[in-house]
């Protein structure tokens, strides 16, 4: 057997699951079970209960109200990666999904299960923080929107109550017509990004009103380069111009693990997010696979 | 709460109604209790892609789920692509001509990822083809004869469709 052993739950509704939550010591709630499942059965994660969220009604679905998309937790990665909605209203989730994990993991994966695991290379978390998303959570006080800046608290760690269960993403959608790009370095498709690039930008007249950059696998969490953003607001967007504002992203502290030291992480960081810039605006990106 | 819940499972068509311990993962239920030891266990946390099966049509990592997990639902496993014991599957019969295996370890994971990829696009290109087994590792073949052999099938499947 390879999980220690647990008790398990499987509530019906939302209510249910909020108040098992509420009252088990040592509980873990299972979404898609893409990343906690391999925890248990390495025994990194040793709970004493399991609350599995994939009987709870009402948490998959996906609509569109007043300018932004409802995304419910429990959504399947590959339910987004089909959705009409998500390819018209957030192309920019569509086109991240293709690097998230392999068909089979997004069979299973949801977007909760995602930003609650909050690894710092998630795609889906890159995306959240690029769209300033907000987070909606339950717990036995009610309910509460967190903005996405504050919901990573730390390393794979979101800010919400050890009694709080994720129940909603809403994205705010950007004007139609603009422009998105995700970049990714990785060493073979599906694994996690040693670092990703996600734009957005609003051009208007040849000239960029609103842009939002952000770099996923960087640091514990993704980072917004504001000093980008800012430099490019109000330029003509060219590829002289993103070359030179993106050394700015050379100074953002990085992590250094196995896979890659913090420099290296801070190279690719300039070269991701110039080329996210360069492809959404459709300008030539010589020597990128991805 | 005990810790073995019966479950009710249709795998490959047949009902099955047996206790599972609650931690038991899928992949663990299938070939332990079931005796269908078709489904194999590489690395049993999400990587090697072996133990693929499909969960209600869609392909899914059977150690990433719980056995109890699947209680009510529909399974199809390696056992079960077959039309017989005395027939193979096209896609089966492409892989068998084209060295689509050499040891067979990963062949189980290989042939349900690929069965729901011919169902969902029938006529995939190669990069499509190879993006499907992304996530389905072979040590043997260098995935030459496994991206032939489902090219190969795409084309047999078409033709006794």
């Amino acid at each position: 057997m390879k999980p220690a052993p647990f008790q398990y739950h499987d509530p019906k509704t939302l209510s249910e699951a909020v108040s098992l939550l509420g009252s088990l010591d040592n509980a873990k709630l299972l979404a898609g079970g893409q990343s906690l499942m391999p925890m248990l059965n390495m025994r990194f994660v040793m709970p004493d209960h399991i609350i599995d969220l994939n009987r709870v009604e009402g948490l998959a679905y996906v609509n569109e109200r007043g300018g932004a998309i409802e995304i419910g937790a429990m959504t399947r990665q590959r339910d987004l990666e089909f959705s009409e909605l998500i390819k018209a209203k957030c192309p920019l989730m569509h086109e991240a999904l293709q690097h998230v994990g392999h068909r089979q993991t997004r069979n299973r994966g949801t977007i909760g299960g995602s930003l609650c695991h909050l690894d710092p290379s998630a795609e889906l978390v890159s995306v959240a923080a690029a769209h300033d998303a907000a987070v909606t959570v339950v717990g036995p006080n009610g309910t509460r929107e967190i903005a996405f800046k504050d919901f990573p608290a730390g390393y794979l760690t979101p800010a919400i109550e050890l009694n709080e269960i994720v129940t909603m993403i809403r994205i705010p959608v950007w004007p139609a017509g603009h422009r998105y790009a995700f970049a990714e370095f990785a060493r073979r498709h599906g694994d996690f990004a040693i670092v990703s690039a996600a734009v957005l930008l609003q051009v208007d007249n040849g000239r960029i009103a609103r842009a939002s950059v952000t770099l996923g696998g960087v640091a514990a969490a993704p980072v917004r380069a504001t000093a980008v953003e800012q430099a490019i607001v109000g330029q003509a967007a060219s590829t002289d111009l993103f070359r030179t504002v993106c050394e700015s992203c050379r100074s953002i502290e990085a992590l250094a693990d196995i896979h890659a030291s913090a420099a290296y992480r801070q190279s690719l960081a300039v070269t991701m997010s110039r080329r996210a810039l360069d492809r959404a605006c459709g300008f030539p990106t010589p020597g990128a696979l991805h | 709460m005990s810790d073995k819940r019966s479950i009710t499972v249709t795998v490959n068509g047949t009902k099955y109604t047996k206790d599972a311990a609650v931690r038991m993962t899928l992949a663990d239920f299938l070939r332990g209790e079931l005796g269908l030891t078709g489904t194999h266990l590489g690395c049993e946390h999400g990587v090697c892609g072996a133990c693929t099966i499909l969960l209600d049509g869609r392909s899914a990592r059977s150690c990433l789920m719980l056995a109890v997990q699947t209680d009510g639902h529909e399974i199809l496993t390696v056992e079960g692509i077959a039309p017989g014991p005395d027939k193979l599957h096209p896609l089966q019969e492409a892989f068998r001509d084209n060295h689509g295996l050499q040891c067979g370890f990963c062949t189980p994971g290989m042939l349900t990822t690929l069965l729901e990829l011919l169902r969902d696009n029938p006529d995939p290109t190669e990069h499509e083809v190879r993006v499907a087994i992304s996530g389905n590792l072979c040590r043997c073949t260098g995935y030459q004869g496994i991206v032939l052999a489902a090219l190969d099938a795409a084309k047999r499947m078409k033709a006794t469709a």
